[in-house]
């Protein structure tokens, strides 16, 4: 193949060099990359494949419908807690099971708290060291250092002594020779923009960061028991109030609210005097970069979440706006049916998956998976090394999902397209006054850095939104009322022979979904489609590329030795591989196909 | 396998010298001590030291082993660790970035030399394995592998793809030259959920295909963040792997179960159970048993060590203990069934008894085999002598 044209607007041509980016680190799970560079390193023809299978949905085929959620969180432990509320939401949607204004309140808190902490995480761990340069940060000097966090926020670790101590930190450590996790990263790159003082700013709020995420995942703890992995409950959630009587101690008491309560503060305090002002600083320099836009400009998509109100399933009720932009028409939002079979398809054309009709589509609730692993003929190297993929055929372990046959878009940047679009001030405003600050048009936001920035104004509405509604659970309590859990039908007696439901989140990278079928008491089909499963799709029947993909066309590389552009645009993403590659099958009966050769 | 032979050994890490880092640069002669490291970030003595009984205290020794820290610390190289990742979630190292005592940024800075991770590091691609290949070769049998997930064997391990070959090659790459293998996590120990019933891709635990190191589980979906780092900082500290029961758990924190420390289980013993969730016993704190609490049959450290700097664990949280550190766990009913091995019940006597006047229904088992819980208890460690 030379040059083609893909449905959704992109000219590939797989003619120049290849380079291949495997594995690609700094993110969930286990993803490989490649790309076909002109001769002016710009990226002509870009394959993500997801390079994993876990199989979990045939795991739960004749499990208890409660306990998906603990299954199912194990899908990821980066977004923990995500998943398993989306499978106690599917599950309740079957069943029609009504919960506690409690617990829905305390549900959002935990939610919540991972939006923030995750994004927080992910640009200090996982992505700020694609626009900061580590070994520049030696060259800093402390005292200009201090002058410039001083000039951004009013955080109070910025003194002089502090960068001297962080510098000479730094230093000693790069001199013992052991770089550990920054042994042979791409230091001195031409692509990195930044001045030295404000590498070391990052630096420093790089293990800043690395010391606070902890502390904001102990509200799990408190509600959930744990963090990673905190408990849930089919019907509310486990924890018990007590605020007045004997034996509060093992609930939810004044102590606990207050723990909560003060961590929430200093959340905000961290996002706003640390995170947001690093943002900003670091897309200053980063301004003329804005490349990697790929679907966002065309088509996104958003479920909805954050429901104010129990039970309330109208959109109205969802803090995170929902709906679906085609075609890049901002001026027409449309809403998304998780249920009509007509909207959300999977195809399995170019995935190691094998359908009864390769180019069909199929439903999450009629899905199908059997994994086949083969490779095409134009594939370098051999079954167990592979050198170079080959995309006519199948090469990826994620399938590809369509909604209304178009590849989507998904994440905190679509979440704030489709606010933005909408007109909702908690999106627009925020988006607005940030591009004015950079002197950037709205077109910048569909970006790589728009990407990154959407990112770190969503951890700030969610940090608000968590004072919100820790606030509204002191307020419920105090008009008397302290049930966390609805156990009428609990027991699966209670429940009809045959029932199906869907739960729906926004993850924290980009809209989840879970659809369950529930026959005798037991789960007979149970389907998942991720974020990552929409934005690291590889192509359908139809040509069209995935999110990934798109991003990652015409962008040039500095060095081709030193892809650094090709991990910023999919760090963007954030992307997260464990969660992508599930997808079951109905039955499970395609176990005895998967061969040991 | 003979205790000494997993001893960890090094050669005389004092004398270890590196003349060039991996860019080609030339660096100080001798590798930095831990004390080294905390001298130069500004640390002086009497912190240091402070630190070290700190470290002591944590790892619930006695003030006598102060002495032994602060030698080890300022004496030896930071020991490199290659953490690899398998079929997984990655909760294992989302839960290690948790760890309070020591901070992660400290063990990762100053402790141990993680020169690879790939969900941390820098580097990617080829450049991240070259960091691979670095490793093995400069500190061969000297460095430690640290392994999150596990390798599925079906598909010729293509379920799980590095690098264009299968995890499994790598794995037994990187295993061939190290001194020890830390099993992270329920995935590396027993298989976890990808191995749940009935396990597609055929994931498999480390210690069934490493079969010639010695291989430290440390199992919990994921283990608890402190004890993480207890157990890695307890290997660099004493130079030897920690003493483990005959599954390969280390002792210090997975020789007790949940039940038997529970702060609730004064009201197992008392006979006093949450019946529904959110009934008034719940919000009393009562016992979970008949709510499927699983503490009962699970070793693990959450109701000593609890969670995320000892704010709770799931028990004080209002949920049963699951039992993610047990193998299996994932086959053995709903998580909400109540336990029926009572066999298994109660490492002290004494309280078995108490709980069996109270508990009635749950105690008759528990009386039944009161005397063969000792037996076995006794059994298990001789065991665990000839097999450790």
């Amino acid at each position: 193949m030379t040059a083609t044209q893909t449905p959704n607007g992109f000219a590939l041509d797989n003619s120049g060099k290849r380079i291949v980016v495997d594995p690609v680190t700094r993110i969930e799970g286990h993803m490989r990359c490649e790309v076909n560079l002109d001769e002016n390193n710009v990226i002509r023809n870009a394959v993500s494949s997801g390079t994993m299978w876990r199989g979990l949905e045939v795991i739960l085929k004749g499990r208890d419908p409660r306990d998906a959620w603990a299954f199912t969180e194990r899908i990821c432990g980066v977004c923990t807690g995500t998943h398993a509320l989306t499978s106690v939401r599917a599950v309740e949607d079957a069943l029609n099971i009504q919960i506690p204004e409690n617990a829905n309140t305390i549900r959002n808190i935990m939610q919540l708290t991972l939006q923030a902490q995750d994004h927080l995480v992910h640009f200090y761990h996982l992505h700020a060291l694609d626009w900061v340069d580590v070994v520049s940060a030696l060259k800093a000097d402390p005292k200009a250092t201090s002058e410039l966090a001083q000039s951004i926020s009013p955080w109070g670790k910025s003194s002089p002594g502090y960068f001297l101590d962080i510098s000479s930190r730094l230093k000693k450590f790069v001199e013992s020779g052991q770089l550990g996790p920054f042994a042979n990263g791409y230091w001195g790159s031409p692509a990195y923009k930044l001045p030295p003082e404000a590498n070391l700013m990052a630096v420093a709020h790089y293990l800043e960061a690395l010391d606070f995420q902890k502390e904001m995942v102990k509200i799990h703890t408190v509600y959930g028991g744990k963090n990673p992995h905190p408990n849930w409950l089919v019907g509310g959630v486990p924890c018990a109030i007590n605020v007045d009587g004997v034996g509060a101690v093992g609930a939810v008491n004044m102590e606990r609210l207050n723990l909560v309560s003060s961590i929430i503060d200093r959340t905000i305090e961290f996002i706003e005097q640390v995170y947001l002002p690093d943002l900003k600083a670091i897309a200053t320099f980063y301004k003329d970069w804005l490349h990697g836009g790929g679907l966002s400009g065309k088509n996104v998509m958003s479920y909805g979440d954050i429901p104010e109100y129990a039970n309330d399933r109208s959109l109205k009720n969802l803090l995170l706006p929902h709906g679906a932009i085609i075609n890049g028409n901002l001026n027409e939002i449309h809403d998304v049916d998780l249920k009509d079979v007509e909207q959300i398809q999977e195809f399995v054309t170019h995935s190691w998956y094998r359908y009864d009709n390769e180019n069909a589509g199929l439903h999450p609730f009629q899905g199908v998976t059997e994994p086949r692993f083969e490779l095409g003929s134009k594939t370098k190297g051999t079954r167990t090394n592979i050198e170079n993929l080959d995309e006519s055929a199948k090469y990826s372990w994620i399938k590809a999902p369509r909604w209304r046959g178009h590849a989507m878009e998904v994440g905190p940047l679509a979440r704030y397209i489709i606010g933005y679009a909408k007109g909702i001030p908690d999106f627009k405003e925020p988006v607005d006054k940030l591009l004015t600050d950079l002197g950037l048009p709205v077109s910048a936001l569909f970006s790589t850095l728009g990407r990154t920035a959407a990112r770190g104004l969503e951890a700030q509405y969610c940090a608000h939104l968590m004072k919100h509604f820790q606030d509204k659970l002191v307020a419920t309590i105090k008009s008397g009322d302290l049930s966390t859990a609805n156990t009428t039908k609990w027991e699966p007696a209670t429940w009809p022979k045959e029932a199906r439901g869907v739960g729906t989140t926004e993850a924290p990278r980009g809209a989840l979904g879970h659809w369950v079928v529930i026959k005798d008491g037991k789960i007979d089909n149970y389907q998942c489609i991720v974020p990552t499963t929409w934005n690291g799709s590889p192509r359908d029947p139809q040509g069209n590329i995935g999110a990934f993909e798109a991003a990652l066309m015409n962008t040039q590389v500095a060095n081709a030795e030193q892809p650094l552009e090709i991990l910023r645009t999919l760090h963007s993403f954030d992307p997260c591989l464990a969660c992508s590659t599930h997808i079951m099958d109905k039955d499970g009966k395609e176990l005895t196909r998967v061969k040991v050769l | 396998m003979n205790r000494h032979a997993g001893r960890f050994d090094r050669t005389s890490p004092v004398s270890m010298t590196i003349n060039k880092d991996s860019r080609g640069k030339i660096m100080s002669e001798r590798p930095d001590s831990f004390y080294d490291v905390m001298r130069r970030q500004g640390i002086s003595r009497r912190s240091f030291l402070k630190y070290c009984s700190l470290t002591a205290s944590s790892l619930a020794l006695g003030p006598q082993f102060v002495g032994n820290i602060v030698h080890a610390m300022e004496t030896k190289p930071r020991t490199p660790v290659l953490w690899l990742h398998g079929l997984e979630c990655t909760c294992c190292s989302e839960s290690f970035i948790r760890s309070a005592h020591p901070l992660a940024k400290d063990v990762v800075l100053s402790m141990l030399s993680l020169d690879y991770d790939d969900t941390l590091m820098a580097a990617a691609g080829f450049q991240a394995e070259a960091v691979m290949e670095d490793t093995i070769r400069k500190y061969k049998g000297r460095y430690i592998l640290a392994v999150e997930g596990n390798p599925p064997l079906n598909e010729d391990g293509m379920f799980c793809i590095v690098g264009g070959k299968p995890f499994v090659e790598k794995l037994r790459y990187a295993a061939k030259d190290c001194a020890a293998v830390i099993a992270w996590g329920s995935c590396a120990s027993w298989g976890c959920v990808q191995a749940a019933k009935p396990n597609p891709t055929k994931a498999t635990p480390v210690h069934k295909v490493i079969l010639d190191k010695p291989v430290i589980k440390v199992p919990g979906c994921p283990p608890i963040a402190e004890v993480m780092t207890a157990v890695i900082t307890y290997m660099l500290t004493f130079d030897k792997l920690p003493d483990l029961d005959s599954q390969g758990r280390p002792k210090m924190f997975y020789g007790q179960r949940i039940h038997d420390k529970c702060y609730r289980r004064p009201h197992f013993d008392a006979g006093q159970f949450v019946e529904h969730w959110d009934d008034d016993a719940a919000r009393k704190g009562y016992c979970l048993y008949k709510m499927g609490c699983k503490g009962p049959t699970t070793y693990n450290a959450c109701s000593t060590v609890k969670w995320n700097d000892g704010v709770s664990f799931p028990i004080q949280s209002g949920h049963g203990c699951i039992g993610c550190s047990e193998e299996s766990f994932w086959d053995k009913g709903s998580f909400y069934d109540r336990v029926t091995e009572l066999n298994v019940f109660g490492v002290e006597a004494n309280a078995d008894k108490i709980g069996i006047v109270a508990a009635g229904a749950v105690g008759a088992g528990i009386a039944a085999h009161a005397a063969a819980s000792a037996i076995r208890h006794k059994n298990k460690e001789t065991k665990s002598k000839e097999n450790v």
